[in-house]
């Protein structure tokens, strides 16, 4: 167990390193730095002035090392835009997309458990295909387009729900929602499958033998099991949530990490922009590090390969 | 009933991709006006079947007098192209990943598991709206940025699946022959996995078509005035509360031929006995 845990430690700090240059190259794609920042406007003078004040006059391989060496010490940079640390930045916008993640992911679970579970109880029946039809249709449904009809109709014409903002509680229920969607088909279709499998095998055979209720075998025998591989994914899942609310903090008018990320992109702030890739990518390897160790726990099969 | 019912999604899926496929071949053909030419004076006219529309624009115009059927024709254009060139660039560069990695197996493998990894870690939106704003937004830099950011799942199942067929009797009948590692590989190997790439490359096509209609809403993708269906859609955004149906019409197309992907998809993989995910 202990060899296992080193090794997916290992393997996610070498990944943290990769994620590490990859964020410093991005931001270098546009080749001199100082001129984009400065603008279309800028006088020699004021690119001079920004490449001194940023550290880009130095050589790629010092600025790279340096900027490990500051991540290292948990020094994220100065945004060139908002004159504050990114760190500070990133503080401030976090609950919000914190919040609407798992708002998205709670709403995500909601929807894909109940339906998977029904649809695997009726594996094969017109119940069971229509919902995988569903779960078609939802699937072709780009996000920010169905965000914009929520808006329209939900928001503006019937006035149920606000449309920006999350000055109140309600204001994450629609960007939450359209999150969620992208999510519900994969772990819709996990939850059946699981089920699906489940419900043939000789343990729930056994509890309906015994003369358990149906509700009893389907919920306590069953789901239990096919729950495993939901919760990893689920954690996948937010990961990816958070990386995707930079398109629905757009269509929401949220100021979450995303719209920071949106703005420091459009504006040239690289520093702000190197800082949340890498600061995104380090969640997702988290979050991957924790669904690994928590299967690992609940199934020795897997410590062993 | 349930196999009929595949049947006819399968069917559905064929048709809608193959139309959307024709309508863009044939654009210059059947689109009615110029989808460039700007009218100032005719701007926001709804569709010739709601109130107040005209014959002249079957889908009225947009912001800028455009013709929106002639640019919703066009759009197709662009959908198709960016899904097809993904699909090759991506599948070329995940495929190879994959049959190196599950034929050699050992170090070889763990070092394109380790790429698959890196790559599943950075977040892809982001960092394709970070590639087109640092590099210049164009129709290229969207299709490479793409396509050398969607090739992960490419590469999981060609590597799950080679290494299913690695131990079967005709690659060791192969080696027996004296047959080379890239013959084995390209000869052998290969055409027993395709059909599982092929599912994989239906999947990858409609998200490439998802993404980059999201880039070019977020104002980072397609450069204006190409009539691509998520700029149609970010154009019109401001307009949408009075006339709904500028963001109905490119949305419906885009959900349609997405629709239609994942039916063909999702029809082949029944046929062709894929795996959808390894």
């Amino acid at each position: 167990m202990l060899k296992f845990l080193a090794r997916r430690a290992l393997l996610a700090v070498l990944v943290m390193l990769t994620v590490l240059t990859i964020s410093f190259a991005l931001t270098r794609l546009s080749g001199d730095v100082a001129v984009a920042m400065a603008g279309p406007q800028a006088t020699q003078q004021d690119v001079d002035t920004i490449r001194k004040a940023y550290g880009l006059d130095r050589p790629l391989t010092v600025q790279f090392v340096s900027w490990v060496a500051d991540v290292a010490s948990g020094d994220l940079g100065r945004s060139y835009l908002y004159h504050a640390p990114v760190g500070e930045l990133i503080r401030s916008r976090l609950p919000v997309t914190l919040t609407l993640g798992l708002t998205g992911l709670v709403i995500a679970l909601c929807l894909a458990l109940p339906l998977g579970i029904v649809a695997a109880m009726n594996e094969g029946r017109v119940l069971d295909r229509g919902i995988m039809m569903v779960a078609v249709l939802g699937q072709a449904m780009p996000s920010f387009w169905l965000g914009l009809l929520l808006v329209i109709w939900l928001g503006v014409k019937w006035q149920l729900l606000p449309i920006s903002g999350v000055e109140t509680w309600d204001g994450y229920v629609l960007p939450g929602f359209v999150l969620a969607f992208s999510a519900v088909p994969a772990l819709m279709r996990l939850t059946r499958g699981g089920m699906v499998d489940a419900l043939a095998s000789d343990y729930v055979r056994t509890a309906r033998a015994k003369g358990l209720t149906r509700f009893s075998v389907v919920m306590k025998h069953a789901l239990r099991n096919a729950a495993m591989p939901v919760v990893a994914v689920a954690a996948v899942q937010l990961g990816f949530m958070l990386g995707g609310s930079i398109v629905i903090e757009s269509v929401f008018a949220l100021n979450g990490v995303g719209y920071l990320a949106w703005e420091s992109i459009s504006k040239n702030d690289f520093p702000v922009v190197q800082a949340v890739v890498l600061f995104l990518a380090t969640i997702y390897i988290a979050l991957t590090l924790l669904a690994d160790m928590f299967n690992a726990v609940l199934d020795p099969r897997l410590r062993i390969s | 009933m349930a196999f009929q019912l595949r049947r006819l999604a399968l069917a559905l899926g064929f048709v809608i991709v193959i139309g959307i496929a024709l309508v863009a071949l044939l654009a210059p053909w059947i689109t009615p006006q110029d989808p460039f030419l700007q009218n100032l004076d005719a701007r926001m006219a709804p569709p010739s079947f709601m109130d107040g529309g005209t014959a002249a624009h079957f889908l009225g115009t947009d912001q800028l007098g455009r013709d929106y059927f002639s640019r919703l024709i066009y759009g197709a254009r662009i959908s198709m192209l960016i899904g097809v060139l993904v699909v090759v660039c991506s599948g070329l560069i995940g495929t190879t990943l994959g049959v190196v990695g599950g034929f050699f197996g050992g170090r070889i493998d763990a070092v394109v598991m380790f790429i698959i990894t890196c790559r599943l870690s950075i977040p892809l939106i982001l960092v394709a709206l970070t590639v087109v704003a640092f590099v210049g937004s164009s129709l290229t830099v969207v299709v490479l940025t793409l396509g050398l950011l969607l090739w992960e799942r490419f590469a999981v199942v060609a590597r799950t699946t080679t290494m299913q067929v690695r131990n079967l009797d005709y690659i060791a009948a192969a080696w027996a022959a004296g047959c080379s590692r890239p013959y084995i590989l390209l000869r052998e190997v290969l055409p027993n996995i395709v059909h599982h790439l092929i599912v994989v490359a239906t999947l990858e096509m409609a998200l490439a078509i998802l993404l980059e209609a999201a880039l070019s809403f977020l104002g980072l993708g397609v450069p204006p005035p190409l009539p691509s269906w998520g700029l149609m859609i970010a154009e019109a955004k401001d307009y949408m509360y009075f006339s709904p149906w500028v963001i109905l019409v490119p949305g419906i197309a885009l959900f349609v031929l997405v629709l239609g992907i994942n039916l063909l998809g999702d029809g082949l993989r029944d046929r062709l006995g894929a795996t959808r995910d390894a």
